[in-house]
Order: C-alpha cells, then structure tokens, then sequence
C-alpha cells in the first residue's frame, strides 16, 4: 500500500466523506418539523385493518 | 378530492406465510438432525445425501433463504400495500416472486444434499440457480418500485426505506459474490482466488446477515411493532439516523470474518473499525424498537404477538452487541473457529428473526382469515418454550466456545500444548452438545405448536379475500406546499432518488474495501514455489467441495502461537493464489487442515475416511465410505483445468493434454503406497478377485484423488526456502 504515490490523501478524503455523512444527516434530523414527524410516524396506524379485534 | 377504492392483495401474504411456516419446519429439523450428528456421527451411516458436510448449507440456506426470505416477503407483501394505500403494482410480478422463490427453494433442497456446491457460505448454490436467484429478486423489486410510484400516500415511512435498501444490497452482493465461471451444468469455478475470494465472500456473508437478516426485519419492526402496539414509533427521527448510519456504516464491516488470516492488514483494521462503530445504528434501532412500547408494556404481558417481538428485538440487542465485541482483534482470536460464533449466529436467527417470525404470523393469520387465534394459550406456551429453547442453545455453546478457546491456546511450561491432541478438546465439550440438542429440540417443538395453533385458527376463520380500502389520489404536488420542507422531506417523496442515494451509501464501503484488494497486486504477495494444483490434487480438491469438508475443517493457520505448535508454519496470502473458491472455512469443529500434507501416510487417511473411530477414538467425524466406493469421474479434468486457465491459473496446454496420464501416474503412485499396510492389500485383492470386470481399481477411486489432495495441502512452502517476491 505504501508503495502506491499519492495514497496518502485516501484516508483523508475517507474521513471526509464520512464526517460529511453524519454532519448532513444529523442536520437534517434536528431541523426536522415536528408536524411532519408526527405525520409520518403515524403512517401505519391511520389506515386500520376493517377485522379489528 | 376523489376517493379511490381499491383491493388490498391478501391472498399473496397468505401464499408466503405457509411457505414461511413449511420451510420453517424443513429448516430447523435439518439443523435438529445436524445437532444429533454431533453426539451420533453415523446417525445417517453411508448415506452420501444425508451426511453432515452436506446437510449443513441445507439447513443454513433453508432457515436464511426460505424461512426468513418468506417470511420478509408475507411482512413486505402486506406492509408495503397499506404503506402505500395501493394494490401490488402487479398480480403477475407477485406471483412470479412467490413461485420463483419457492422452485428455488426446491432446487436448493435438491442440489445441495447431491453434493452440488460451490462452497462459499450461504452462496452454496451453483450457478444456474443463481441466475435464477438474480432474475426473481429483481422482480421482486421491480414490483416494489413500481408499487410505490403509484402509491395514494405522499411519504415513505422508514420501513419502505428499509425495503428499498434491502432489495438494492441484496443484488448487488449476490451478483459480485457469485461472479464464477461455469465447468458444467452444474459445476463453476469463482472467480476470484484466495484472499480476494475470501475478501468478496465475507464482504458478501456479513452483509446477507445485514442486509437479508436485518434491514428487511427492522423494516418490518417499524410497521408491526407499532401496529401491534397500536402507538407510533417512539422517535421516528432517530429511526432516520438508524436507517442512513446503518446501511452506510454496515457494508464495511465484512473483514471481522477474516482477522488474523492472511487477508492484508489494512483490511482488517477498517473492518474492526466500521465493526465497533456498527453498534451506535443498531443499538438506536433496538432502543427504538422496545420504547415504542412505552406505556404499552401491560399489553405485552397479555398479546403474544408482542411478546415474540419484545424477545426478538431483545435478541437484535444482544447479537448486535455481541458483534462489534467479537469484531474486537483479542476477542475475535479467542471466539473466531469455535461454538461461540454457532451461539452468536443462533441468538439472531432464532431470537431475531425466528421470534419476529412467528410474532407477524400470530398477528397475521387471524386478520388474514377474519377470525381470532385458535388457542392464545398455545401461544404463549409456544412463546415460553421457544425461549426456553433459545436459552438452552445459546449458553452450552457459550460455554463450548470459551472451553474450546482455551484449551487450543493451554501450553505447558516446557512450551508444549497442554492438549496436543485435538480430539481432547472436542470430547471435554460433548455435554454442551447434548445441551444444545436439547435446547434445539424445544425450539422445533415449539414451531410445531404454531402449527397445530395456525392450522386450526385457518379452519375456523372465512376464507381469505382480497382487503377493500380507500383513499384519496395522490395530487399533484405545488409550489406553495413544498416551500419550507426539508431535503429529507423532499427526498422521500422521491423514490427514485432515495433508491439512488441508498445505493452510493452501500457503495462506499465496499469499493473502498473491495478495488484494491483486486487491483493492487502488491496486497497479494506471491511466493515462488507455490505451484498449480496436479489434475489429480484438483478432482481432489472438488471432493472435498462436494462433501462440505470446509463446514468442520477451516485451512487457515493463524500467526498464533498456539496454532503454529499445533499446526505448523502459519497461513500466507501467497499461498492461496490458485485456490478457486477459497476454503479457509470459518468453524473448527474437527482441526485446521491447511498443513496437514505429509502428516499422515496414505493409509491413515485411507483407515480415517473408512471408520474415522478406528484410527482417532472418540472422533465424532462421520464415515465416507462412498468416497472409498466410488469411481472417480474423470471426464471433465480437461474442461475444468481449461477453465482454470481462463481464470489465470498457469496450467499449459500440455499439462491439459497429459491430464488423463499424469493422473493415472499419480493414482498408482498412491495405490502402491496403499500396498504397505498388509491388511489393506490383503482385503484389496480379494475384493479383486470378487470383483470381476465390474471392479474399479484402487488408482481410479475417488479417495486415491482425495488423498492427493490431502497431502499436498500446505506443502508448497517450508520455512528456509520461503521466497516473498513482496510484502504487505
């Protein structure tokens, strides 16, 4: 592996791709609006099977 | 706005819920018979079909490929549907998926048990099975893509996402894993050799756990939980972080299959990495799993459907941080080869899976069939024995792992093995067996009472119809609604673009893992005196493939050094450059083999394959007589060497046209040296004499090119001539 020029900046731009991830992710999920969570997380509850017992 | 009226598809989910429990059956009795084989090794004496190296990928592919796989498809069948307020997208595809799926489930329970395998785990199918493996997984997801274009409900709920993720791994792995070049109808060569094998193989065998194992049931959590708890998810934010962090995170994780082997260390190390990190996603699913619960725990006390799925979500919890602490290097030399893995692996498929398993079809069937569960005390009866079954499972092999650990690495103070002998280790642990026999023995019966239960809740209930529902038609989306939403928000009303985006995240990790392993030829040291496999040693070596000898016996030495006393020299990367599939196995139920050539003479292995008690006394291996029967069948030698060729490996069109000679030269080689013990020529000649023109000789046999396989392993190399022509 050391042999290979320029391999020095794979575990960087690695880091990168996976600090970016979560970075964006994270964002995402904490800006979320909360009537559009609660929407969706009821998704399988608003449509009842007919044979409720 | 327009009310849409429209059928739910309920008679497919039925289809694939008696398939799930049939193949149940099928599965976990094959691993029950398996469980007996260890304290009763001839219990299928002489039966070639039946015998352990064989059975085992049954039983592995039966309970992953047609319990959980139908059970994954009846869950996915009818969550999908109501997800998305719309029928299937088409009645063809669904059955085509149904139908498909089980022919190849027949093919499976037929091929393996004839010896047909390629023998890379949980990818055991010969090729044309897996193409058509390939061609009815993709219609499996073209019906699911399709679906979800024309769905009345805007937003995809997380489980579709799990789903989408499920279907685009599931191709990609199965398709680069099972890359091989045929020989015949029924008999292919992988593509890649050795390290690199072994590399795509456990890239591929921890992601089937991942994404086959996992992501369809965690999908499937997140609809039946929170249905059968009649409350959403606890946060359905965080199951966000868990969907995204566990599929980008999961597909690195594959080289924990691999640690102290000859794959290069580099690999190794980002594997125990993305391993250890792997517990944060899975954890955030099981903790939002159970708090969905939150203030509902007095109905798991009563519904059994939840508490299956309490257990099983439990058992997620328990398997998946067991995982990340077995990824850990020290705690992988102690656990890798041994029963604790088997203890592992049990606690996520029978907790896991099997649990979630039974927990959607007691929800299921009574609202399938409009009716109520026959008997909800067989079922908690179910529930307690099947727990009690798991406990009795999962600790004797707890305690088989930790004793055979420690009595591989027990030295002396003169520096010998305190149990130089193998076999020691293996008869000190025949009670966990037994224990284990026990415990798998409740599981099964269990499942037969969810049989007797569910065959009497169908007969009391009305016949299954397809489900009315409405809602209104999805309309077209307007500048004004979408101003403010988020890119997630927007991301999900897309599909298409989630599907894509999922797939990059997959990809990261195994092109980074995977393009140099193959690319870069300095990670692959090879070594000069590391020649070709003789025609003979490679008819040899596909015996051995064909008997499943890797399912007990792993071909990996690791730089230990307990297991260089033990074994010899240990394993190089150089070495395996020929090794079309790899066979570095991943259980040592019997002991490493990579250096056994040399170590025995001819006969023994000859006295062992016959009656492996009279030559190792308490040897729990099974007899193959056949081997000893059987002629060998040498008209494809020239066809698989050619084949060889094309994948690299230095055979010369000489070495082709002498094939037949030089094997006949080899066998008598090895028949002779059977002439050396006086009671097997003695035996020999008179079964000669018997025989008349009917008779096979010795040289021809199937053992004679067994043995030469044998005794080449590992032989290539010694020490003081070892030439490294580069360095990790």
């Amino acid at each position: 592996m050391e042999s290979i020029s320029g391999i020095e900046i794979y575990p960087i731009i690695s880091l990168l791709i996976f600090f970016i991830f979560f970075v964006i992710l994270f964002w995402w999920v904490v800006t979320a609006k909360k009537d559009y969570i609660k929407t969706v997380s009821n998704i399988p509850l608003d449509n009842q099977n007919q044979t409720e017992l | 706005m327009e009310v849409q009226q429209f059928y739910y598809d309920n008679k497919i989910v039925k289809k694939f819920i008696y398939a799930t429990i049939v193949f149940g059956v099928v599965g976990m009795v094959v691993g029950l018979l398996l469980a007996f084989m260890f304290i009763f090794p001839n219990l299928t004496d002489d039966i070639s079909w039946l015998s352990f190296g064989r059975l085992r990928p049954l039983h592995t592919n039966a309970v992953i490929f047609a319990f959980v796989g139908n059970a994954m498809f009846a869950g996915i069948y009818y969550s999908l549907q109501r997800l998305l307020k719309t029928r299937m997208a088409s009645d063809l595809l669904s059955n085509i998926n149904f139908w498909g799926w089980q022919l190849i489930i027949v093919a499976a329970a037929i091929s393996l048990p004839l010896g047909y395998t390629t023998s890379k785990e949980y990818a055991e199918l010969e090729w044309p099975i897996d193409i058509a493996i390939a061609l009815v997984w993709v219609v499996f997801g073209v019906n699911m893509i399709w679906t979800i274009l024309k769905r009345r409900q805007r937003h995809l709920y997380v489980a579709v996402w799990f789903y989408i993720a499920t279907f685009v791994t599931v191709a990609v792995l199965h398709i680069f894993n099972s890359l091989e070049l045929p020989v015949s109808a029924l008999k292919s060569y992988s593509v890649y050799a050795g390290v690199q094998d072994a590399l795509v193989q456990w890239w591929y065998g921890h992601n089937a756990v991942a994404f086959f194992l996992t992501t369809p049931f965690l999908g499937l959590m997140y609809y039946f939980v929170p249905k059968a708890a009649n409350r959403p998810v606890y946060s359905y934010r965080l199951s966000i972080v868990h969907f995204w962090s566990l599929i980008f995170i999961y597909i690195w994780a594959g080289p924990h299959h691999l640690l102290y082997t000859a794959l290069p260390e580099w690999a190794q190390n980002l594997g125990v990495a993305f391993s250890v990190m792997l517990i944060m996603p899975s954890w955030g699913g099981m903790i939002n799993g159970l708090l969905t619960l939150r203030g509902a725990w007095d109905k798991v006390r009563t519904d059994p459907v939840l508490k299956f799925m309490v257990v099983a979500i439990t058992g997620y919890g328990m398997a998946t941080f067991e995982g990340p602490m077995l990824s850990l290097k020290n705690v992988n030399a102690i656990g890798h080869f041994t029963d604790w893995i088997i203890a592992h692996v049990h606690v996520g498929a029978l907790a896991w899976n099997g649990f979630m398993a039974f927990g959607i079809i007691y929800y299921l069937v009574p609202r399938l069939f409009k009716t109520k569960l026959f008997s909800n005390g067989l079922a908690n009866l179910h529930f307690w024995i099947g727990t009690l079954g798991i406990i009795m499972y999962a600790l004797p092999m707890y305690v088989a792992g930790f004793t055979q650990a420690s009595m591989w690495k027990q030295f002396n103070p003169d520096g010998t093995l305190v149990y130089g002998n193998f076999l020691e280790t293996v008869t000190e642990i025949m009670p966990m067996y037994w224990m284990r026999a026990i415990g798998g023995t409740l599981y099964v019966v269990g499942m037969l009472i969810l049989v007797y239960n569910i065959i009497l809740t169908v007969r009391s209930g009305s016949k299954v119809t397809d489900e009315l529902a409405e809602a209104s038609a999805l309309q077209h989306v307007s500048k004004r609604r979408t101003s403010g939403e988020g890119w997630h928000t927007w991301l999900e009303r897309k599909p298409i673009k989630l599907t894509l985006y999922a797939t990059v995240a997959i990809l990261i990790g195994g092109i980074v893992q995977i393009v140099p392993t193959i690319m870069v030829k300095s990670n692959i040291p090879t070594i000069s005196s590391v020649q070709p496999y003789t025609p003979l040693e490679l008819e040899g070596r596909d015996i051995y493939i064909r008997e499943g000898c890797v399912g007990c016996h792993s071909q990996m030495i690791r730089p230990f050094r307990s297991e260089v006393e033990r074994y010899g020299d240990y394993s190089k990367a150089g070495e395996f450059v020929y090794d079309h599939p790899f066979l570095w196995g991943s259980k040592r139920t019997g002991p490493d083999l990579h250096r056994i050539g040399g170590k025995y003479s001819d006969n023994w292995h000859l006295n062992h394959m016959y009656d492996p008690q009279s030559t190792s006394s308490g040897s729990i291996m099974p007899a193959y007589q056949w081997l000893i029967r059987n002629e060998l069948d040498k008209s494809q030698t020239e066809t698989k060497m050619k084949t060889m060729v094309k994948l690299g490996v230095p055979y010369s069109e000489e070495d082709i046209a002498n094939a037949q000679a030089h094997m006949l030269e080899q066998g008598t080689q090895i028949e002779k040296n059977l002439y050396t013990d006086p009671d097997f020529a003695e035996g020999y000649e008179a079964d000669k004499q018997e025989g008349g023109s009917e008779f096979i000789e010795m040289r021809n046999r199937e053992i004679v090119a067994l043995i030469a396989y044998l005794q080449r392993l590992g032989t290539d190399i010694k020490v003081d001539n070892l030439e490294t022509t580069a360095q990790n």
